[in-house]
Protein backbone atom coordinates (compact mmCIF):
# COMPACT_ATOMS: atom_id res chain seq x y z
CA UNK A 1 0.00 0.00 0.00
CA UNK A 2 1.55 3.31 -0.80
CA UNK A 3 1.23 6.21 1.61
CA UNK A 4 1.87 10.09 1.63
CA UNK A 5 4.09 11.47 4.52
CA UNK A 6 2.96 15.22 4.25
CA UNK A 7 5.49 17.62 5.48
CA UNK A 8 3.97 20.97 6.08
CA UNK A 9 5.59 24.84 6.60
CA UNK A 10 3.05 25.72 8.75
CA UNK A 11 -0.54 25.67 9.03
CA UNK A 12 -1.88 22.12 10.09
CA UNK A 13 -1.20 21.30 13.69
CA UNK A 14 -0.15 23.42 16.17
CA UNK A 15 3.21 21.98 16.88
CA UNK A 16 4.30 19.86 19.37
CA UNK A 17 7.48 21.12 19.95
CA UNK A 18 8.39 24.89 19.26
CA UNK A 19 11.70 24.06 17.50
CA UNK A 20 12.90 28.12 15.88
CA UNK A 21 13.72 27.88 12.46
CA UNK A 22 16.75 26.23 11.09
CA UNK A 23 18.85 29.27 10.19
CA UNK A 24 18.86 29.64 13.99
CA UNK A 25 20.35 26.43 14.52
CA UNK A 26 24.24 25.92 14.99
CA UNK A 27 25.54 24.52 11.48
CA UNK A 28 26.01 21.53 13.25
CA UNK A 29 22.39 20.88 14.18
CA UNK A 30 21.54 21.42 10.31
CA UNK A 31 23.78 19.24 8.96
CA UNK A 32 22.60 16.45 11.79
CA UNK A 33 18.84 16.93 10.52
CA UNK A 34 20.11 16.80 7.19
CA UNK A 35 22.05 14.21 7.33
CA UNK A 36 19.08 12.25 9.04
CA UNK A 37 16.26 12.83 6.44
CA UNK A 38 18.98 11.76 3.90
CA UNK A 39 19.73 8.39 5.73
CA UNK A 40 15.97 7.97 6.41
CA UNK A 41 15.29 7.64 2.69
CA UNK A 42 18.45 5.70 1.78
CA UNK A 43 17.22 3.00 4.47
CA UNK A 44 14.10 2.85 2.66
CA UNK A 45 15.79 2.84 -0.29
CA UNK A 46 17.63 -0.76 0.83
CA UNK A 47 13.91 -1.87 2.22
CA UNK A 48 12.44 -1.41 -1.00
CA UNK A 49 9.56 0.84 0.90
CA UNK A 50 10.94 4.11 -0.89
CA UNK A 51 9.03 5.87 -3.97
CA UNK A 52 9.32 9.58 -3.89
CA UNK A 53 10.40 12.55 -2.19
CA UNK A 54 10.04 15.60 -3.39
CA UNK A 55 10.00 19.24 -1.67
CA UNK A 56 8.46 22.24 -2.35
CA UNK A 57 9.21 26.01 -2.79
CA UNK A 58 7.56 27.88 -0.59
CA UNK A 59 6.87 30.25 -3.37
CA UNK A 60 3.27 30.11 -5.69
CA UNK A 61 -0.25 30.88 -5.03
CA UNK A 62 -3.82 29.92 -4.70
CA UNK A 63 -5.35 29.88 -9.05
CA UNK A 64 -9.20 29.13 -9.89
CA UNK A 65 -11.02 29.73 -13.04
CA UNK A 66 -13.20 33.08 -13.29
CA UNK A 67 -15.56 31.96 -16.02
CA UNK A 68 -14.84 31.64 -19.51
CA UNK A 69 -13.44 34.66 -21.00
CA UNK A 70 -11.54 35.48 -18.26
CA UNK A 71 -8.50 35.09 -17.13
CA UNK A 72 -7.67 33.17 -13.96
CA UNK A 73 -7.76 34.57 -10.46
CA UNK A 74 -5.22 34.44 -8.11
CA UNK A 75 -4.97 34.53 -4.35
CA UNK A 76 -1.04 34.93 -3.34
CA UNK A 77 1.86 34.69 -2.70
CA UNK A 78 0.34 32.67 0.66
CA UNK A 79 -0.53 34.68 3.60
CA UNK A 80 1.30 34.00 6.57
CA UNK A 81 -2.09 32.48 8.06
CA UNK A 82 -2.45 29.69 5.51
CA UNK A 83 -1.79 25.97 5.35
CA UNK A 84 1.77 25.48 3.53
CA UNK A 85 2.49 22.31 1.83
CA UNK A 86 6.98 21.84 2.22
CA UNK A 87 7.09 18.60 0.96
CA UNK A 88 5.92 15.01 0.65
CA UNK A 89 7.80 11.62 0.73
CA UNK A 90 5.86 8.84 -0.62
CA UNK A 91 6.19 4.92 0.53
CA UNK A 92 5.09 1.49 -0.25
CA UNK A 93 4.57 -0.26 2.70
CA UNK A 94 2.84 -3.66 4.34
CA UNK A 95 0.65 -1.94 6.55
CA UNK A 96 -0.73 1.00 8.29
CA UNK A 97 0.86 0.47 11.22
CA UNK A 98 3.97 0.44 9.32
CA UNK A 99 3.23 3.73 7.67
CA UNK A 100 2.82 5.33 11.02
CA UNK A 101 6.15 3.58 12.56
CA UNK A 102 7.91 4.95 9.51
CA UNK A 103 6.06 8.77 10.05
CA UNK A 104 7.18 8.59 13.63
CA UNK A 105 10.75 7.64 12.56
CA UNK A 106 10.70 11.16 10.40
CA UNK A 107 9.59 13.32 12.49
CA UNK A 108 12.35 12.40 15.38
CA UNK A 109 14.67 14.38 13.11
CA UNK A 110 16.84 16.48 15.43
CA UNK A 111 16.96 20.36 15.90
CA UNK A 112 17.91 22.61 18.34
CA UNK A 113 20.35 21.11 20.72
CA UNK A 114 19.98 17.49 18.89
CA UNK A 115 16.75 17.04 20.34
CA UNK A 116 13.79 15.74 18.15
CA UNK A 117 11.54 18.22 16.73
CA UNK A 118 8.54 16.19 17.05
CA UNK A 119 6.89 17.59 14.04
CA UNK A 120 3.24 17.18 12.54
CA UNK A 121 3.38 14.81 9.46
CA UNK A 122 0.26 14.33 7.98
CA UNK A 123 0.10 10.34 6.66
CA UNK A 124 -2.71 9.26 3.88
CA UNK A 125 -3.07 6.38 1.91
CA UNK A 126 -3.74 6.68 -1.93
CA UNK A 127 -6.57 5.35 -3.10
CA UNK A 128 -6.04 2.70 -5.99
CA UNK A 129 -6.37 3.81 -9.21
CA UNK A 130 -8.59 2.50 -12.02
CA UNK A 131 -6.36 -0.18 -12.64
CA UNK A 132 -5.87 -1.23 -8.67
CA UNK A 133 -2.76 0.10 -7.06
CA UNK A 134 -1.23 2.50 -9.32
CA UNK A 135 2.47 0.87 -10.60
CA UNK B 1 28.68 -4.85 -27.89
CA UNK B 2 29.65 -1.29 -27.03
CA UNK B 3 25.98 1.14 -27.72
CA UNK B 4 28.06 4.14 -27.57
CA UNK B 5 30.20 4.26 -31.20
CA UNK B 6 26.99 3.18 -33.06
CA UNK B 7 24.85 5.58 -31.28
CA UNK B 8 27.65 8.03 -33.05
CA UNK B 9 26.57 6.80 -36.23
CA UNK B 10 22.92 7.43 -35.84
CA UNK B 11 22.66 11.10 -36.85
CA UNK B 12 24.30 10.40 -39.69
CA UNK B 13 22.48 8.01 -40.89
CA UNK B 14 19.22 9.74 -40.20
CA UNK B 15 20.62 12.57 -42.10
CA UNK B 16 21.05 10.37 -45.47
CA UNK B 17 17.99 9.58 -45.31
CA UNK B 18 16.29 13.21 -44.74
CA UNK B 19 18.18 14.54 -47.73
CA UNK B 20 16.96 11.52 -49.56
CA UNK B 21 13.60 12.46 -49.11
CA UNK B 22 12.34 10.82 -45.70
CA UNK B 23 10.85 13.45 -43.19
CA UNK B 24 12.88 13.08 -39.62
CA UNK B 25 10.12 11.33 -37.93
CA UNK B 26 10.17 8.01 -40.33
CA UNK B 27 13.84 8.43 -40.88
CA UNK B 28 14.43 8.43 -36.76
CA UNK B 29 11.51 5.17 -36.73
CA UNK B 30 13.28 3.55 -39.57
CA UNK B 31 17.12 3.84 -37.81
CA UNK B 32 15.59 2.31 -34.79
CA UNK B 33 14.43 -0.29 -36.28
CA UNK B 34 18.00 -0.98 -37.95
CA UNK B 35 19.43 -0.25 -35.08
CA UNK B 36 17.60 -3.22 -33.11
CA UNK B 37 18.41 -5.52 -36.12
CA UNK B 38 21.97 -4.35 -35.93
CA UNK B 39 22.07 -5.11 -32.53
CA UNK B 40 20.58 -8.76 -33.03
CA UNK B 41 22.78 -9.55 -36.31
CA UNK B 42 26.16 -7.76 -35.34
CA UNK B 43 27.64 -9.93 -32.68
CA UNK B 44 27.43 -13.00 -34.97
CA UNK B 45 28.12 -11.16 -38.61
CA UNK B 46 29.65 -7.55 -37.65
CA UNK B 47 29.59 -5.61 -41.04
CA UNK B 48 33.04 -4.54 -42.41
CA UNK B 49 30.87 -0.70 -42.92
CA UNK B 50 28.40 -0.16 -40.24
CA UNK B 51 27.42 3.38 -41.07
CA UNK B 52 26.85 1.93 -44.66
CA UNK B 53 24.87 -0.92 -43.64
CA UNK B 54 23.19 0.90 -41.20
CA UNK B 55 21.89 3.00 -44.16
CA UNK B 56 21.56 0.75 -46.51
CA UNK B 57 19.35 -1.13 -43.87
CA UNK B 58 16.99 1.83 -42.51
CA UNK B 59 16.40 2.88 -46.18
CA UNK B 60 15.24 -0.65 -47.04
CA UNK B 61 12.89 0.05 -43.94
CA UNK B 62 12.04 3.44 -44.70
CA UNK B 63 10.59 2.54 -48.19
CA UNK B 64 8.82 -0.78 -46.64
CA UNK B 65 7.15 1.84 -44.55
CA UNK B 66 6.12 4.03 -47.28
CA UNK B 67 4.81 1.12 -49.10
CA UNK B 68 2.58 0.19 -46.87
CA UNK B 69 1.47 3.27 -45.99
CA UNK B 70 0.97 4.45 -50.04
CA UNK B 71 -1.06 0.85 -50.62
CA UNK B 72 -2.90 1.52 -47.32
CA UNK B 73 -4.47 4.95 -48.71
CA UNK B 74 -4.46 3.46 -52.16
CA UNK B 75 -2.42 6.35 -53.79
CA UNK B 76 1.37 6.80 -54.77
CA UNK B 77 3.70 8.95 -52.59
CA UNK B 78 5.47 11.16 -54.21
CA UNK B 79 8.55 10.03 -52.53
CA UNK B 80 8.23 6.56 -53.56
CA UNK B 81 8.48 7.39 -57.41
CA UNK B 82 11.46 9.64 -56.77
CA UNK B 83 13.57 7.89 -54.70
CA UNK B 84 12.78 3.45 -54.48
CA UNK B 85 16.48 3.24 -55.69
CA UNK B 86 18.84 5.35 -53.42
CA UNK B 87 20.17 8.24 -54.89
CA UNK B 88 24.05 8.75 -55.08
CA UNK B 89 25.42 10.76 -52.04
CA UNK B 90 27.20 14.00 -53.26
CA UNK B 91 27.19 15.54 -49.91
CA UNK B 92 29.71 15.04 -47.24
CA UNK B 93 28.71 12.93 -44.67
CA UNK B 94 29.18 15.60 -41.94
CA UNK B 95 26.59 17.70 -43.67
CA UNK B 96 23.51 15.25 -43.07
CA UNK B 97 24.66 15.26 -39.52
CA UNK B 98 24.73 18.71 -38.94
CA UNK B 99 21.69 19.23 -40.71
CA UNK B 100 19.59 17.34 -38.60
CA UNK B 101 21.56 19.33 -35.32
CA UNK B 102 19.92 22.11 -37.09
CA UNK B 103 16.52 20.83 -37.37
CA UNK B 104 16.60 19.36 -33.71
CA UNK B 105 17.03 22.41 -32.45
CA UNK B 106 14.76 24.49 -34.91
CA UNK B 107 13.63 27.98 -33.68
CA UNK B 108 10.24 26.89 -33.69
CA UNK B 109 10.27 24.39 -31.05
CA UNK B 110 10.01 24.86 -27.53
CA UNK B 111 13.24 24.20 -25.43
CA UNK B 112 12.21 21.20 -23.67
CA UNK B 113 10.44 19.91 -27.36
CA UNK B 114 14.20 20.60 -28.97
CA UNK B 115 16.03 18.96 -25.59
CA UNK B 116 13.98 15.65 -25.89
CA UNK B 117 14.23 15.25 -30.22
CA UNK B 118 18.01 16.43 -29.94
CA UNK B 119 18.62 13.05 -27.41
CA UNK B 120 16.86 11.14 -29.20
CA UNK B 121 17.21 11.63 -33.20
CA UNK B 122 20.86 13.16 -32.55
CA UNK B 123 21.92 11.25 -29.51
CA UNK B 124 20.27 8.23 -30.16
CA UNK B 125 18.92 7.45 -26.70
CA UNK B 126 15.47 5.54 -26.53
CA UNK B 127 12.24 7.14 -25.71
CA UNK B 128 12.46 5.87 -22.00
CA UNK B 129 16.00 6.63 -21.14
CA UNK B 130 15.09 10.24 -21.88
CA UNK B 131 11.85 10.09 -20.07
CA UNK B 132 13.97 9.13 -16.72
CA UNK B 133 16.44 11.05 -17.36
CA UNK B 134 13.38 13.95 -16.79
CA UNK B 135 11.54 12.32 -14.30
CA UNK B 136 8.58 12.14 -16.61
CA UNK B 137 6.40 8.97 -17.34
CA UNK B 138 7.26 7.76 -20.57
CA UNK B 139 4.29 8.01 -22.80
CA UNK B 140 4.71 11.75 -21.91
CA UNK B 141 7.62 11.87 -23.34
CA UNK B 142 6.83 9.71 -26.15
CA UNK B 143 4.37 12.43 -26.99
CA UNK B 144 7.01 15.39 -26.56
CA UNK B 145 8.97 13.85 -28.93
CA UNK B 146 5.77 13.30 -31.60
CA UNK B 147 4.77 16.20 -31.40
CA UNK B 148 8.15 17.78 -31.65
CA UNK B 149 9.24 15.50 -34.81
CA UNK B 150 5.68 16.92 -36.39
CA UNK B 151 5.78 20.23 -35.95
CA UNK B 152 9.47 19.75 -37.83
CA UNK B 153 8.01 17.48 -40.23
CA UNK B 154 7.32 20.48 -43.21
CA UNK B 155 10.42 21.88 -42.74
CA UNK B 156 13.13 21.74 -45.58
CA UNK B 157 16.87 21.03 -44.83
CA UNK B 158 18.09 23.79 -47.65
CA UNK B 159 17.39 26.13 -45.10
CA UNK B 160 20.02 27.67 -43.28
CA UNK B 161 20.42 26.40 -39.93
CA UNK B 162 20.83 28.36 -36.51
CA UNK B 163 23.55 27.67 -34.97
CA UNK B 164 22.77 29.61 -31.59
CA UNK B 165 19.58 27.57 -31.24
CA UNK B 166 21.73 24.25 -31.39
CA UNK B 167 24.21 25.13 -28.58
CA UNK B 168 21.62 26.89 -26.42
CA UNK B 169 19.85 23.21 -26.51
CA UNK B 170 23.26 21.21 -25.70
CA UNK B 171 23.75 23.87 -23.13
CA UNK B 172 20.73 23.38 -21.94
CA UNK B 173 20.89 19.37 -22.17
CA UNK B 174 24.58 19.56 -19.84
CA UNK B 175 22.47 21.57 -17.50
CA UNK B 176 19.81 18.97 -16.84
CA UNK B 177 19.64 15.37 -16.36
CA UNK B 178 17.71 14.13 -12.46
CA UNK B 179 16.81 10.72 -13.29
CA UNK B 180 17.87 7.32 -14.91
CA UNK B 181 21.23 5.34 -16.06
CA UNK B 182 21.82 7.94 -18.38
CA UNK B 183 24.15 11.01 -17.21
CA UNK B 184 23.30 13.91 -19.84
CA UNK B 185 26.47 16.21 -19.34
CA UNK B 186 28.37 13.77 -20.54
CA UNK B 187 26.00 12.84 -23.10
CA UNK B 188 26.20 17.00 -24.22
CA UNK B 189 30.12 17.06 -23.91
CA UNK B 190 29.75 14.05 -26.64
CA UNK B 191 26.71 15.77 -28.70
CA UNK B 192 29.14 18.90 -28.29
CA UNK B 193 32.33 17.39 -29.25
CA UNK B 194 30.59 15.65 -32.10
CA UNK B 195 29.49 18.91 -33.75
CA UNK B 196 32.79 20.59 -33.08
CA UNK B 197 33.79 17.93 -35.92
CA UNK B 198 31.41 19.68 -38.29
CA UNK B 199 31.77 23.27 -37.75
CA UNK B 200 34.44 25.40 -36.50
CA UNK B 201 32.79 28.29 -35.89
CA UNK B 202 34.18 29.32 -32.25
CA UNK B 203 31.37 29.38 -30.42
CA UNK B 204 31.28 25.48 -30.96
CA UNK B 205 34.64 25.12 -29.53
CA UNK B 206 33.46 27.58 -26.77
CA UNK B 207 30.61 25.52 -25.96
CA UNK B 208 32.80 22.18 -25.71
CA UNK B 209 35.68 24.15 -23.58
CA UNK B 210 33.04 25.39 -21.49
CA UNK B 211 31.43 21.86 -20.74
CA UNK B 212 34.87 20.37 -20.19
CA UNK B 213 36.11 23.14 -17.98
CA UNK B 214 33.05 22.48 -15.79
CA UNK B 215 32.92 18.73 -16.17
CA UNK B 216 36.64 18.75 -14.91
CA UNK B 217 35.14 19.79 -11.17
CA UNK B 218 32.31 18.02 -11.42
CA UNK B 219 33.51 15.41 -8.70
CA UNK B 220 34.46 18.02 -6.26
CA UNK B 221 31.18 19.90 -6.16
CA UNK B 222 28.78 17.35 -4.47
CA UNK B 223 29.73 16.47 -1.06
CA UNK B 224 28.34 13.48 0.96
CA UNK B 225 24.26 13.52 0.98
CA UNK B 226 24.37 15.24 -2.24
CA UNK B 227 25.14 18.15 -0.14
CA UNK B 228 26.40 21.58 -2.63
CA UNK B 229 30.50 22.00 -1.70
CA UNK B 230 31.02 25.84 -3.46
CA UNK B 231 34.03 26.71 -5.51
CA UNK B 232 35.80 27.92 -2.39
CA UNK B 233 35.94 25.10 -0.59
CA UNK B 234 36.17 22.68 -3.15
CA UNK B 235 38.46 20.06 -3.43
CA UNK B 236 40.59 21.02 -5.82
CA UNK B 237 43.23 18.07 -6.02
CA UNK B 238 39.83 16.27 -7.19
CA UNK B 239 39.57 18.30 -10.17
CA UNK B 240 40.71 16.03 -13.34
CA UNK B 241 43.34 18.19 -14.55
CA UNK B 242 43.27 16.37 -18.40
CA UNK B 243 39.93 17.79 -18.80
CA UNK B 244 40.85 20.96 -17.90
CA UNK B 245 43.74 21.09 -20.36
CA UNK B 246 42.27 19.98 -23.19
CA UNK B 247 38.98 22.45 -22.54
CA UNK B 248 42.04 25.65 -22.12
CA UNK B 249 43.77 24.21 -25.30
CA UNK B 250 40.44 23.87 -27.07
CA UNK B 251 39.53 27.58 -25.46
CA UNK B 252 42.76 29.14 -27.04
CA UNK B 253 42.36 27.71 -30.09
CA UNK B 254 39.05 29.34 -30.32
CA UNK B 255 39.95 32.74 -28.96
CA UNK B 256 42.97 32.82 -31.81
CA UNK B 257 40.16 33.10 -34.06
CA UNK B 258 39.53 36.52 -32.63
CA UNK B 259 35.93 35.99 -33.07
CA UNK B 260 34.36 36.07 -28.97
CA UNK B 261 31.10 35.21 -28.13
CA UNK B 262 29.53 34.43 -25.14
CA UNK B 263 30.61 30.61 -24.80
CA UNK B 264 33.72 31.78 -25.09
CA UNK B 265 33.86 34.19 -22.72
CA UNK B 266 32.01 32.16 -20.16
CA UNK B 267 34.60 29.35 -21.14
CA UNK B 268 37.44 31.83 -20.26
CA UNK B 269 35.85 32.61 -16.75
CA UNK B 270 35.59 28.50 -15.67
CA UNK B 271 39.40 28.68 -17.29
CA UNK B 272 40.29 31.27 -15.01
CA UNK B 273 38.93 28.92 -12.00
CA UNK B 274 40.60 26.26 -13.25
CA UNK B 275 44.43 27.27 -13.51
CA UNK B 276 44.16 28.79 -9.98
CA UNK B 277 44.81 26.50 -6.99
CA UNK B 278 42.32 28.92 -4.26
CA UNK B 279 39.90 31.34 -4.25
CA UNK B 280 42.76 33.68 -3.00
CA UNK B 281 45.08 33.15 -5.65
CA UNK B 282 42.27 33.30 -8.21
CA UNK B 283 42.76 36.06 -10.56
CA UNK B 284 39.21 37.98 -10.28
CA UNK B 285 40.70 41.21 -12.11
CA UNK B 286 40.64 39.57 -14.83
CA UNK B 287 37.71 37.70 -14.49
CA UNK B 288 35.45 40.89 -13.93
CA UNK B 289 37.23 41.76 -17.51
CA UNK B 290 35.91 39.02 -18.96
CA UNK B 291 32.24 39.65 -17.34
CA UNK B 292 32.40 42.96 -18.86
CA UNK B 293 32.49 41.42 -21.84
CA UNK B 294 29.57 38.93 -21.28
CA UNK B 295 27.73 41.96 -20.74
CA UNK B 296 28.70 43.49 -23.58
CA UNK B 297 27.96 40.47 -25.34
CA UNK B 298 24.54 39.22 -24.10
CA UNK B 299 22.94 42.27 -21.45
CA UNK B 300 22.35 39.48 -19.11
CA UNK B 301 20.87 40.25 -15.72
CA UNK B 302 22.14 37.29 -14.59
CA UNK B 303 26.00 37.96 -15.75
CA UNK B 304 25.33 41.52 -14.39
CA UNK B 305 24.65 39.69 -10.40
CA UNK B 306 27.53 36.99 -11.05
CA UNK B 307 30.15 39.90 -12.10
CA UNK B 308 29.35 41.70 -9.25
CA UNK B 309 30.25 39.15 -7.34
CA UNK B 310 33.46 38.87 -8.91
CA UNK B 311 33.93 42.85 -8.31
CA UNK B 312 33.71 42.56 -4.64
CA UNK B 313 36.79 39.51 -4.90
CA UNK B 314 38.78 41.60 -7.19
CA UNK B 315 37.87 45.34 -5.59
CA UNK B 316 36.88 44.66 -2.06
CA UNK B 317 33.13 43.90 -0.61
CA UNK B 318 32.13 47.69 -0.72
CA UNK B 319 32.64 47.79 -4.79
CA UNK B 320 30.75 44.44 -4.83
CA UNK B 321 27.83 46.02 -3.13
CA UNK B 322 28.19 49.09 -5.43
CA UNK B 323 28.02 47.12 -8.22
CA UNK B 324 24.93 45.21 -7.28
CA UNK B 325 22.77 48.27 -6.76
CA UNK B 326 22.65 47.87 -10.53
CA UNK B 327 21.11 44.44 -10.25
CA UNK B 328 17.17 43.30 -10.79
CA UNK B 329 16.50 42.86 -7.25
CA UNK B 330 13.97 40.28 -8.04
CA UNK B 331 16.43 37.79 -9.86
CA UNK B 332 16.70 34.37 -7.96
CA UNK B 333 20.18 34.28 -6.05
CA UNK B 334 20.33 38.16 -5.49
CA UNK B 335 19.95 37.72 -1.75
CA UNK B 336 22.74 35.43 -1.64
CA UNK B 337 24.87 37.30 -3.93
CA UNK B 338 24.07 40.39 -1.36
CA UNK B 339 24.25 38.00 1.84
CA UNK B 340 27.85 36.99 0.38
CA UNK B 341 29.31 40.57 -0.12
CA UNK B 342 27.55 42.01 3.39
CA UNK B 343 29.25 39.04 5.80
CA UNK B 344 32.55 39.89 3.72
CA UNK B 345 32.09 43.71 4.48
CA UNK B 346 31.23 43.13 8.23
CA UNK B 347 27.76 43.36 8.41
CA UNK B 348 27.53 39.48 9.88
CA UNK B 349 23.31 40.52 11.26
CA UNK B 350 22.18 41.89 7.63
CA UNK B 351 23.95 38.98 6.08
CA UNK B 352 22.38 36.16 8.32
CA UNK B 353 19.06 37.55 7.53
CA UNK B 354 19.44 37.75 3.25
CA UNK B 355 20.94 34.35 3.74
CA UNK B 356 17.77 33.14 5.14
CA UNK B 357 15.31 35.16 2.99
CA UNK B 358 18.16 33.79 0.05
CA UNK B 359 16.80 29.82 1.75
CA UNK B 360 13.82 30.54 0.68
CA UNK B 361 13.70 31.80 -2.86
CA UNK B 362 16.26 29.11 -3.55
CA UNK B 363 14.71 26.75 -6.53
CA UNK B 364 16.57 23.77 -5.62
CA UNK B 365 17.01 21.35 -2.53
CA UNK B 366 20.59 21.43 -2.23
CA UNK B 367 21.17 25.10 -2.82
CA UNK B 368 18.25 25.84 -0.44
CA UNK B 369 19.98 23.98 2.10
CA UNK B 370 23.69 25.27 1.67
CA UNK B 371 21.85 28.92 2.36
CA UNK B 372 20.09 27.21 5.68
CA UNK B 373 23.66 26.49 6.43
CA UNK B 374 25.33 29.34 5.76
CA UNK B 375 22.25 31.71 7.80
CA UNK B 376 23.28 29.27 10.55
CA UNK B 377 26.81 30.03 10.06
CA UNK B 378 26.93 33.40 10.45
CA UNK B 379 24.50 33.23 13.65
CA UNK B 380 26.56 31.54 14.80
CA UNK B 381 29.49 34.10 14.40
CA UNK B 382 27.36 36.62 16.02
CA UNK B 383 26.58 34.70 18.51
CA UNK B 384 30.19 33.94 19.11
CA UNK B 385 31.67 36.88 17.93
CA UNK B 386 35.37 36.55 19.38
CA UNK B 387 35.46 33.03 17.65
CA UNK B 388 37.59 33.85 14.09
CA UNK B 389 34.67 34.33 11.06
CA UNK B 390 35.09 31.17 8.58
CA UNK B 391 35.69 31.91 4.94
CA UNK B 392 31.90 32.57 3.67
CA UNK B 393 31.22 30.84 0.32
CA UNK B 394 29.13 32.20 -2.96
CA UNK B 395 26.45 29.77 -4.02
CA UNK B 396 26.38 32.18 -6.85
CA UNK B 397 29.17 32.08 -9.44
CA UNK B 398 30.25 29.55 -11.90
Amino acid sequence: MRYLLLKHYRGGQAPAVDWTSMDQWTPEEVDAHMQYMSDFAKRLEETGEFVDSQALSAEGAFVRSDGAGRPPVTDGPFAETKDLVAGWMIIDVESWDRAVELAGELSAAPGAGGEPIHEWLEVRPFLAGAHGSPE
Amino acid sequence: MNEAPLRDLVPGVIGVLVRRGADVASAEDAVQEALIRAFETWPEDPPRDPKAWLVAAAWRRFLDAVRAESSRRGRELAVETRAVEPPTDPAPAGDDTLRLYFLCAHPTLSPAAAVALTLRAVGGLTTKQIAEAHLVPESTMAQRISRAKRAIAGLRLDQPGDLGAVLRVLYLVFNEGYGGDVDLAAEAVRLTRQLATLTDEPEVAGLLALMLLHHARRASRTGPGGRLVPLAEQDRSRWDTGLIAEGVAILQTALARDRLGEYQAQAAIAALHADARSTSETDWVQIVDWYDELLALTGSPVVRLNRAVAVGEADGPHAGLEALADVDPDLPRHAAAAAYLHERAGDLEHAAALYAEASHAATSVPERDHLTREAARVRQLLRAPTISPGSPSPATGP
